[in-house]
């Protein structure tokens, strides 16, 4: 265990929430979708085979279980993330300027991912993004959810209707992060037996 | 001369490529899971004809409702606009369209009051329209997303409720309508102060599309829990449910 190589990249509880989430973020979006089919915000509807739910009563209940498991969870991650004092060590800090540098390497191929101890500036950002866009997820839907019982939150939100752009706009950046995450994990593969096997 | 390019992580997946090659049972193990994730997208929707799911569903949707009640606060009010930001016109919703809205006859019609009250007669128009009244103009939220904004006039429904005697510590309050609409609510959602037995929209008295003769209308919860063409409400301890909740809309259907 003293060999750096051989010491664990993810530890267990990283892992067991990384997944919880995974299944919770896969429920929210496709139930999503089917709730969003019943009133659209722009013209266009997601085919009813991509959605969860079977009808808007269905797809709700869905919504309204998996929300407890990703605020549990989220809880969870962000409290041991911030404990163990993970959150500072491999997310921050985040320059702007070692992130163009990083953009512009992996742009040319030329991004290394050798070392799994240490996120680039880039895979920073990014999961600085979706830690944020998650919360920004959280709080809007509890504006639609309960526009009246949290009234300084329904107007920080811009009212109840806002809320549903920016929940919907933040489903969009969630699932954008996902599309980049699986081509990064496709592309390096090993990467996904680190977050099964946690080295 | 081409130029040969070097990718940083050549390395790292070269060695990778070669021992995923090399151990034919991780590559099973790769290939299994990828399938097996494939299959669990793919049955996604059949999850919901399992009986189990759909239990455990039902279940979670019970203790959402428990959250709800305790989320709930008597006192807080939704939020009220100036008329100027009414919706016009008002998006007519029902399960059915407009040529089906039951036209009830003003004259014959009582609303029906039965269960723990003390006072059982059935009211008239007329009567109803004698109780304090007031209105709001609110913002009325549906269960699919949109909102609009109306303006309902009517009597505070805590004013009518305790005027017929009603057992005010029973746990619901249900309602039955000339279409074969039902629901039921929370009795402190009943109390609460905007919760009103509505007799008009926009001033005039309540047209038939939106609920005439008399409709409730409760800002803090959706739209499912607002119905329209009422002619019995009823006061129990016995959960009375109602026509989507029962299919599996959220009983509380809290705003």
């Amino acid at each position: 265990m003293t060999d750096p190589a051989r010491a664990l990249v993810h530890p267990l509880w990283l892992r067991l929430t990384h997944w919880l989430n995974a299944l919770a973020v896969v429920i929210l979006v496709m139930s999503g979708w089917r709730i969003y089919n019943a009133s659209p915000l722009f013209d266009f509807r997601f085919a009813n085979d991509i959605t969860l739910g079977g009808w808007l009563g269905g797809a709700i209940q869905w919504h309204f279980a998996a929300m407890w498991l990703l605020a549990a969870n989220g809880l969870i991650y962000l409290g041991l993330n911030v404990v163990s004092g993970r959150l500072w060590r491999r997310f921050l800090p985040v320059s702007p300027r070692a992130f163009l540098a990083d953009i512009k390497a992996a742009l040319r191929g030329r991004l290394s991912h050798a070392d799994p101890h240490r996120y680039n500036a880039v895979q920073r950002a990014a999961y600085l993004f979706v830690m944020l866009d998650s919360l920004l997820l959280v709080l809007s839907g509890l504006v639609i959810w309960k526009s009246v019982q949290f009234p300084l939150l329904r107007e920080l939100l811009g009212g109840y209707d806002t809320a549903r752009y920016i929940h919907f706009f933040a489903m969009t950046g969630l699932v954008g992060f996902v599309v980049v995450h699986l081509a990064m994990v496709a592309l390096v593969p090993r990467t996904l037996l680190t977050m099964i096997r946690g080295r | 001369m081409r130029k040969r390019l070097h990718h940083p992580d050549q390395d790292i997946i070269l060695k990778e490529a070669i021992g995923q090659i090399a151990s034919p049972a991780r590559r099973r193990f790769l290939t299994g899971s990828l399938t097996l994730g494939g299959l669990t997208l793919l049955t996604g929707c059949d999850l919901t004809n399992s009986q189990g799911v759909e239990t455990a569903l039902e279940r979670i949707s019970r203790f959402n409702d428990k959250a709800q009640a305790w989320l709930f606060d008597p006192k807080r009010l939704a939020p009220t606009y100036a008329e100027s930001m009414m919706t016009r016109p008002f998006p007519f919703n029902a399960f059915y369209g407009l040529d089906r809205v039951p036209r009830v006859d003003a004259d014959s019609f009582r609303l029906e009051v039965s269960g723990l009250v003390a006072d059982r007669h059935a009211w008239t128009l007329a009567e109803l329209r004698a109780l304090p009244q007031t209105d709001q103009v609110t913002r009325h939220i549906c269960v699919e997303g949109w909102s609009a904004i109306g303006k309902w006039g009517g009597v505070p429904f805590h004013v009518f409720l305790k005027r017929i005697g009603a057992d005010l510590t029973a746990q619901y309050v249900g309602f039955k309508c000339a279409d074969g609409y039902h629901t039921s609510i929370d009795m402190p959602t009943a109390l609460h102060p905007q919760t009103q037995l509505t007799l008009t929209y926009d001033s005039e008295t309540l047209p038939a599309r939106y609920g005439f003769p008399m409709k409730i209308r409760i800002p803090t919860k959706l739209g499912y829990k607002n119905p329209k063409h009422v002619q019995a409400i009823f006061v129990t301890n016995s959960y009375p449910g109602g026509y989507w909740e029962d299919q599996g809309y959220n009983w509380f259907g809290g705003s």
